[in-house]
């Protein structure tokens, strides 16, 4: 192949000069009929020999002579090239027949070479001659499915060398080997090699959208491949109420107590909703499965199929990516050394909660790092077993006070002496510097010189979408947000649908914008699922979002909430009455999130005692916050106010100018419950 | 009485009971009940039922969904005079494969899921201002 480049290099210079000769001479001799030399060698030369005739008639000849040795060596050799290719191709496949039960043992890079390579043997000229030879080391796939593989490959490599000029007995696997649907190894048992709807990722949005195309589309086949070890679940209970559990084996049952006083688990369905991955194929009734412990790591759109980290693959008519994403970290904690990593938690998953259980009984004091809502939430369940387990809890951020990215300054401050009251000591306008690991324990020194000592810190900065995929699957990632790009129906390209954290969607009210909450991976997951099963809906339901810091705090809230844009709080005077866990006894929902309601909200009972009114200058008990784009309210905030929601999205999906928002906040009945 | 406050880009209103009890002149534009966009409630506009909807829960998508879907449909066409008296079978298959799954569908309330469930989830209605009746009557499209 090299031989081939540098034949080409050398002949290049003198091809150059050779057509500048011919140039003039052609122009000279008026042969400006358009035909290059390179492309009609053998006219040329007859011509050139006519035509070069009257003058500098050696040069043409010498030109026409070189320029037509080179094209023909060079014809020769890609032929020759092509074919002996082919041939070694050809054995490669013969003996990976002949030995149909060898076990996988690559690394995943050289399978994916697999597919790059057919898309570039288009065009069989000298440099990427080079790639086709790569093709019959790399079909030396050991997967387990190795002669599935092959007869994909083979359609595809067949496909391009057609366009070579050698093609004839192309290939011995032809299509009789069609899609690998209709094979089923022995080593593909556990799982289907096909199916119909297949969902990347365990979490909620995939759930979602698997319970969706299930309803829609009846005896539907749907596959859930996750890399977590668990079945899906639900993820604010993690940060909230598992830690109020009074159950000590909670680690281990995952069960919360709602306020309205049942138990549920955080798994959103036991294991007998699900079934079996090798039965999926044969259920007459469909089903879902959940494959644990995979990773897809690369993604053949057009192929329709993924491959898993064990090197297996399996195709799929309707794809969904909710991928979720991985908890950021600081820098300066990454670069902190092993000792600082080994004290850090990112949390996200169940074993982050296990991990912090045991953690926050063994140790002296934990600090957490990050003002948001996950920082906050976790702050505040952790202050308030600060007294049972003897534990300093500390939370430091870079902004003025709790949710400060969030809600206006006032509200903000007033959030921070609440959680301080849970029995968080809080540094706020913190920027960490670095952290050291010192005489058995961890300094954290801020920029402005405080430092901090703790023997555990909780890293919650952020999520990073997961977009592993995007550059396998040529998926495109949106650059302001993170994510996938997809379009108002969440659709990335034909047959790949994404939902969840991962997904940067268009948002027809409130424009293009990526949702990190879980209300809004059930949405989002819902209406993928019945996008995939046929219709085409944009995404028009507005999510919500809630979070509770304690059981005083609590705020439900919908659309583009964002402590920058300008805001209007109407507020009254809160009652003893209000508290999130008033909330949910009344309405008789656990978890606020109304998309998952499974028992649907029965009408509140009205008190009959007086309420108690509490008394507090600037007490901001309860009310609505509108945040206000270009005069239109694009996000409300419900303080302490509940079973509004409705109203409120009511409201955003008008998108409206309101002269006077006092009259807004009307609607929704603030002083009752 | 009401007083209001200005907090740099921020405007804060207090007010009281009184304040808020004059009906509001906000303008809220009428809602279509044909939207296709909008998220429907248990029956579809057209009178179908819609298995996607969150009252279900898991009952139109789970191991017994074709049955749950069957005995249900049964049901909501039924013209008989004791409606989805005709029906029996559907929901005797339902509750066989029901019981096979104890841990999905626990046993004490199961009889009672498929016919609550209709009345229950009409509360699943876009704009209910405040409180959601549960009694709304189910038949023809949602109201918005």
């Amino acid at each position: 192949m090299l031989k081939c480049r540098t034949a080409w290099n050398k002949l290049a210079p003198l091809a150059r000069s050779s057509s500048t000769v011919c140039r003039r001479n052609v122009r000279g001799t008026g042969l400006t009929n358009g035909r290059t030399p390179i492309c009609v060698p053998a006219t040329h030369m007859s011509s050139g020999a006519g035509g070069g005739g009257g003058g500098g008639g050696w040069d043409n000849t010498i030109y026409a002579v070189l320029v037509g040795a080179a094209c023909v060596g060079g014809m020769t050799l890609t032929y020759k090239t092509l074919k002996e290719d082919q041939r070694r191709y050809e054995e490669r496949i013969a003996e990976i027949a002949s030995r149909p039960h060898r076990q996988e043992a690559l690394t995943s890079s050289e399978p994916a070479e697999l597919e790059v390579v057919p898309s570039s043997e288009a065009d069989p000229t000298a440099p990427e001659v080079e790639v086709e030879a790569e093709v019959a080391p790399e079909v030396e796939v050991e997967a387990a499915v190795a002669p599935e593989v092959e007869a994909v490959v083979a359609p595809e490599v067949e496909a391009e060398l057609i366009a070579a000029p050698a093609t004839e007995a192309v290939s011995p696997s032809e299509s009789t080997e069609l899609p690998p649907a209709a094979e089923s190894k022995p080593s593909s048992a556990t799982f289907p090699s096909h199916v119909p709807y297949l969902l990347i990722g365990g979490g909620t949005a995939s759930f979602a959208a698997a319970r969706s195309i299930r309803a829609r589309d009846p005896n539907a086949k749907v596959l859930i491949v996750t890399e977590e070890p668990d079945l899906p679940y639900m993820r604010p209970p993690l940060s909230k109420e598992l830690w109020f559990s009074d159950d000590s084996s909670v680690t281990e049952t995952l069960r919360f107590k709602q306020w309205n006083g049942k138990e549920r688990s955080i798994y959103f369905q036991p294991p007998s909703f699900y079934i079996k991955a090798e039965e999926l194929g044969s259920s007459e009734n469909g089903g879902v499965a959940v494959l644990t412990g995979r990773k897809v790591v690369h993604m053949d759109v057009r192929g329709n199929k993924i491959k898993m980290d064990d090197g297996s693959e399996i195709s799929y008519d309707k794809c969904l990516i909710a991928t979720g994403g991985i908890p950021r970290n600081l820098q300066v904690i990454e670069r902190a050394g092993e000792e600082v990593m080994k004290r850090t938690t990112l949390f996200r998953k169940i074993e982050d909660f296990k991990a912090l259980d045991k953690v926050s009984r063994n140790v002296k004091s934990i600090t957490i790092i990050g003002g948001g809502f996950l920082g906050s939430e976790l702050a505040c369940a952790l202050g308030r077993k600060s007294s049972e387990f003897g534990l300093e809890v500390v939370q430091m951020f870079p902004e003025k006070g709790n949710m400060g990215k969030v809600l206006p300054e006032y509200l903000s401050n007033w959030t921070t002496e609440r959680v301080k009251r849970e029995g968080v000591k809080i540094i706020s306008e913190a920027l960490v510097k670095s952290v050291s690991f010192i005489d058995d324990e961890l300094e954290i020194t801020l920029k402005d010189g405080r430092v901090v000592k703790t023997d555990h810190i909780v890293s919650a900065v952020g999520l990073e979408p997961n977009v592993d995929l995007a550059k396998s699957a040529g998926l495109e990632v949106d650059s302001d947000f993170g994510g996938y790009r997809v379009n108002a129906e969440l659709q990335a390209r034909s047959n790949i649908w994404v939902a969840g954290d991962a997904a940067c969607f268009y948002d027809i009210r409130l424009g293009r914008r990526r949702v990190e909450h879980h209300d809004h991976a059930v949405v989002s997951g819902r209406l993928a699922g019945e996008n995939m099963t046929g219709t085409s809906k944009p995404y028009w339901h507005q999510s919500m979002f809630w979070s509770d810091l304690g059981p005083d705090v609590g705020y439900e809230a919908i659309g583009i909430v964002d402590s920058s844009l300008p805001t209007v709080g109407v507020f009254a005077k809160a009652t003893a009455k209000d508290t999130p866990k008033a909330a949910a006894e009344q309405s008789g929902t656990g978890i606020r999130s109304e998309s998952e309601t499974e028992d649907t909200a029965t009408s509140p009972v009205a008190s009959t005692s007086p309420a108690t009114v509490v008394e507090h200058k600037d007490d901001y008990g309860k009310g609505v916050i509108f945040y206000l784009r270009d005069k239109v309210v694009v996000g409300i905030v419900l303080w302490n106010v509940f079973n509004r929601m409705p109203v409120a999205r009511k409201i955003i999906k008008d998108g409206e100018e309101h002269a006077d928002l006092n009259e807004v906040a009307k609607l929704f009945n603030i002083h009752e419950d | 009485m009401s007083y209001c406050r200005q907090e740099g880009k921020d405007r804060i209103i207090f007010v009281t009971k009184e304040d808020h009890e004059a009906p509001s002149n906000a303008e809220l534009i009428a809602d279509d009940p044909n939207d296709p966009y909008e998220e429907q409630g248990l029956i579809l506009p057209n009178g179908d039922i819609n298995w996607n909807c969150p009252c279900l829960g898991g009952m139109a998508s789970g191991p017994c969904g074709s049955q749950f879907k069957e005995a249900f449909s049964c049901f909501h066409y039924s013209k008989e005079e004791v409606k989805g008296s005709e029906c029996i079978d559907h929901f005797r298959n339902m509750q066989e494969c029901m019981q096979k799954f104890p841990e999905l569908y626990p046993q004490e309330d199961e009889k009672e899921n498929a016919p609550q469930k209709e009345s229950d989830s009409a509360s699943t209605a876009p704009l209910d201002n405040a409180a959601s009746s549960p009694d709304t009557p189910t038949e023809g499209p949602e109201a918005s």
